[in-house]
C-alpha cells in the first residue's frame, strides 16, 4: 500500500502535526518507503494465529478504587507552560 | 593518598575499594566530574550535576563509615535522560519537552539511590529512544570514544542508548542506566566495547521512563564488564505496584550466576541470523563466539527461528503505533514546549511541529496511519499475529532443550558520524535486524564484546535466553568474556 498526498496532510492532521506544502511531498517518499518495507508482513500466513496482546502471560493486576494520591495541583502545575489561578490555560474551546 | 585510576576501574572493584575504605565515595566521584569536564567534546552528557552528585557521595561516605553501605554505596552513575529524576531537569533529548523538570523520580533511579549510587548527570540518546546512532538528539550526537586504526573520523556510539555506551567506553561513570525498545542497549553496547542487558520484558518497572512502545520498552544497564552489568540489573529489577506490567517475582543473585560456566549447556545457533552479505568478519567472531563456548564444554545446536526477516517489519508497524498513542500526551498545555495557535487545534499542532524531530515525526505519521480506520486489521493486528509467531519459534527452541542463543550484537561496526544522512530510513533500521526479534518475544538479551574488525572498531556478540533467565546470560555472557578479554579505546580527547 501506499499513500498519496491528501492522505498525508490527513495522517499530519490525525497526529496534530502541522505539515507546510513543501513538506508533503518528501514526507509521502519517506511513508511510502516504510509502507513498502512492512508490507513484506503480507506473505505472512497468519490464518488462526492470535494476535498477541501481552508479551509475557501475566493476570491483570487490579487495586481497590480508592484516592491514595491527589491534592496536589501545585506540583501538577509545576510545569505548564501557561497556568492561571490553580488551571492549565488553553485558547477559548467553548463559544 | 591514592594512585589507583580511580575511573578506570570496573564497578564491582570500586564497589569493592570503598567498602574496604580504601577511597572515598567523594574521590571517586569527584575523578569522574574532572573526567567528564574534559570530555565535553564527546557530547555524553546533556546536564551534569556536580553539586548534586558531591551530596550524595558525601552521604554515602558517612554511610560507609557507619558501616551501613547498600549494595551500590558511593557508585558514581549516568543516568539516560530517558529517566524521571525528581527535580532534575528531564527531556527525553527532545525539544518538546523543554525544560521539563519531574516532581517525582523513575523507580529504576529510585531503587538505585536506595542502593547508594551517584547520579553524576543525565547521559545523551536519540529523540524519545527512536534511532540507532543517537544522531535524532535535540542536543547532538555523542561521539564514539572509538575511531578507526590511523583515522579521526568521529564515529556514532549506536543509539538510542549512544550517551550511555561512550560515557561508559570513556570512563566518564561508572556503569550508565539505558532502555531498549529495539536494539537500543545492545546496539550502542556493541559498537562501544561494552556489555549491555535488556532483560525480559517485566523485570524492571517502566514507571517514570519516558514511554515509547509500552510493549517493547525495558531499562537494563550498559557497564564495562558482565559482573558489573550483574550488580547494576540487580538494583534495577523487582516488582513495582506502579508498573501492571512489572512481573512479581523474587529478584535472583545475578552477580553468583556469572561463573557457573556452561558445561553441558546447549546453545542454538539460528540458521536465519546468517544474513546475505553478512561482512565476513562479523561471521568470523560468531564462529569464535561458538568454539569458545564450545571449548568451555557447552554444545552448539542448529536451530531455526523462521519468523526472524518479519521481525523488523512488525517492529515498524508496532513500535510506531505504540509511539503515536504514548506521544499524544505532549500537546503544549501542560509541560514543555508551546507554540501558540489561533485554536486550540492549531496550538497542538504548531507546538507538536516545532517541538518533534524528523524521525519522531515519520514515526509518529506511520503509527498514527497503520491504527487509522480501514487499516488497523491489515497493519496492526496481523503484525501483532506475526509478533506471536515470532515468540512461538523461540518457544519451540526452548522447548527443544536451548539453554540460549548465540548471534552476532550488530551487522557492522560503528558507522561515521553523518554516514546514514542519505540513506531511506529503512538502512538505519536495519541495523537493529539482530536485537529487534528479541524485544518482540519479549525475552532476555546481553551484548558482550567479543573482538575487533579490521579497522580495530569493537565488535559484540549477543546472547537471547529464556523468559526470565538471566543468569544463564551473565554465566554464558562471562565465558565469552573471559575468553575475548575487554576492550579500551585509545583516548584522544
Amino acid at each position: 500500500m501506499s499513500v498519496d498526498q491528501t492522505t498525508v496532510k490527513r495522517i499530519a492532521r490525525l497526529a496534530r502535526i502541522a505539515v507546510n506544502d513543501n513538506e508533503v511531498e518528501h514526507l509521502q517518499g519517506e511513508l511510502n518507503a516504510i509502507l513498502a518495507f512492512i508490507d513484506q508482513l503480507s506473505e505472512v500466513n497468519v490464518d488462526g494465529v492470535e494476535a498477541m496482546t501481552s508479551v509475557m502471560p501475566m493476570v491483570m493486576k487490579k487495586r481497590q478504587d480508592i484516592v491514595n494520591d491527589g491534592n496536589d495541583a501545585e506540583r501538577v502545575l509545576k510545569n505548564a507552560p501557561v497556568r492561571e489561578d490553580g488551571y492549565f490555560v488553553v485558547p477559548k474551546v467553548v463559544e | 593518598m591514592t594512585t589507583i585510576n580511580l575511573t578506570a576501574l570496573t564497578l564491582a572493584d570500586a564497589r569493592d575499594g570503598l567498602k574496604a575504605r580504601t577511597f572515598s565515595s567523594t574521590e571517586l566521584t569527584k575523578a569522574f566530574l574532572a573526567n567528564m569536564e574534559k570530555a565535553r567534546g564527546l557530547n555524553t552528557y546533556v546536564l551534569e550535576t556536580p553539586e548534586h552528585a558531591l551530596k550524595m557521595a558525601a552521604a554515602s561516605d558517612e554511610r560507609l563509615a557507619k558501616g551501613a553501605a547498600g549494595p551500590m554505596e558511593g557508585l558514581p552513575l549516568g543516568i539516560k535522560d530517558l529517566f524521571c529524576t525528581n527535580g532534575v531537569r528531564t527531556t527525553a533529548c527532545s525539544k518538546i519537552l523543554g525544560n521539563f523538570v519531574p516532581t517525582y523520580e523513575s523507580t529504576v533511579t529510585s531503587q538505585l539511590w536506595r542502593d547508594g549510587a551517584v547520579m553524576l548527570g543525565k547521559l545523551n540518546n536519540d529523540e524519545f529512544a527512536m534511532g540507532s546512532s543517537n544522531e535524532t538528539s535535540a542536543f547532538g550526537t555523542p561521539i564514539n570514544p572509538w575511531r578507526a586504526k590511523g583515522d579521526n573520523k568521529h564515529l556514532v556510539a549506536g543509539g538510542s542508548s549512544g550517551g550511555s555506551a561512550a560515557a561508559v567506553a570513556a570512563d566518564l561513570c561508572l556503569a550508565a542506566t539505558a532502555t531498549d525498545t529495539g536494539g537500543s542497549i545492545r546496539q550502542p553496547a556493541a559498537f562501544t566495547g561494552t556489555v549491555g542487558i535488556k532483560p525480559t520484558y517485566g523485570r524492571v518497572s517502566r514507571w517514570g521512563t519516558v514511554a515509547f512502545a509500552s510493549s517493547l520498552d525495558q531499562a537494563g544497564p550498559i557497564a564495562k564488564t558482565v559482573r558489573d552489568s550483574a550488580i547494576m540489573l540487580q538494583s534495577m529489577s523487582g516488582h513495582d505496584a506502579k508498573d501492571t506490567t512489572s512481573v512479581d517475582l523474587p529478584v535472583p543473585d545475578f552477580e553468583a550466576a556469572i561463573r557457573r560456566g556452561v558445561k553441558d549447556l546447549k546453545i542454538g545457533i539460528p540458521r536465519e541470523y546468517r544474513l546475505d552479505g553478512m561482512p565476513a568478519e562479523i561471521a568470523q567472531l560468531w564462529e569464535q563466539g561458538m568454539k569458545w563456548l564450545k571449548e568451555a564444554g557447552a554444545t552448539m545446536v542448529d536451530i531455526s527461528l523462521p519468523h526472524t526477516k518479519y521481525a523488523l517489519p512488525a517492529y515498524y508497524i508496532v513500535a510506531p503505533a505504540e509511539a503515536s498513542s504514548n506521544l499524544a500526551r505532549y500537546d503544549g498545555v501542560r509541560y514543555g514546549l508551546r507554540e501558540p495557535g489561533k485554536d486550540i487545534a492549531a496550538l497542538y499542532e504548531n507546538t507538536r511541529a516545532a517541538g518533534f524531530g524528523k524521525e519522531v515525526k515519520r514515526r509518529i505519521m506511520i503509527g498514527t496511519y497503520v491504527l487509522s480506520a480501514g487499516y488497523y486489521d491489515a497493519y496492526y493486528v496481523r503484525a501483532q499475529k506475526v509478533r506471536t509467531l515470532i515468540k512461538y519459534d523461540f518457544e519451540r527452541a526452548y522447548a527443544d532443550g536451548i539453554d540460549a542463543i548465540l548471534t552476532p550484537a550488530t551487522p557492522s561496526a560503528a558507522f561515521g558520524i553523518g554516514a546514514m544522512s542519505v540513506a531511506s530510513p529503512i538502512e538505519m533500521y536495519l541495523n537493529d535486524v539482530f536485537t529487534v526479534t528479541v524485544n518482540m518475544a519479549g525475552l532476555p538479551g546481553i551484548a558482550v564484546p567479543a573482538g575487533v574488525d579490521a579497522k580495530g572498531l569493537p565488535l559484540g556478540l549477543q546472547l537471547i535466553g529464556r523468559p526470565f533467565d538471566e543468569e544463564t546470560l551473565f554465566a554464558v555472557g562471562q565465558v565469552i568474556e573471559d575468553a575475548a578479554g575487554s576492550f579500551h579505546p585509545a583516548k584522544w580527547w
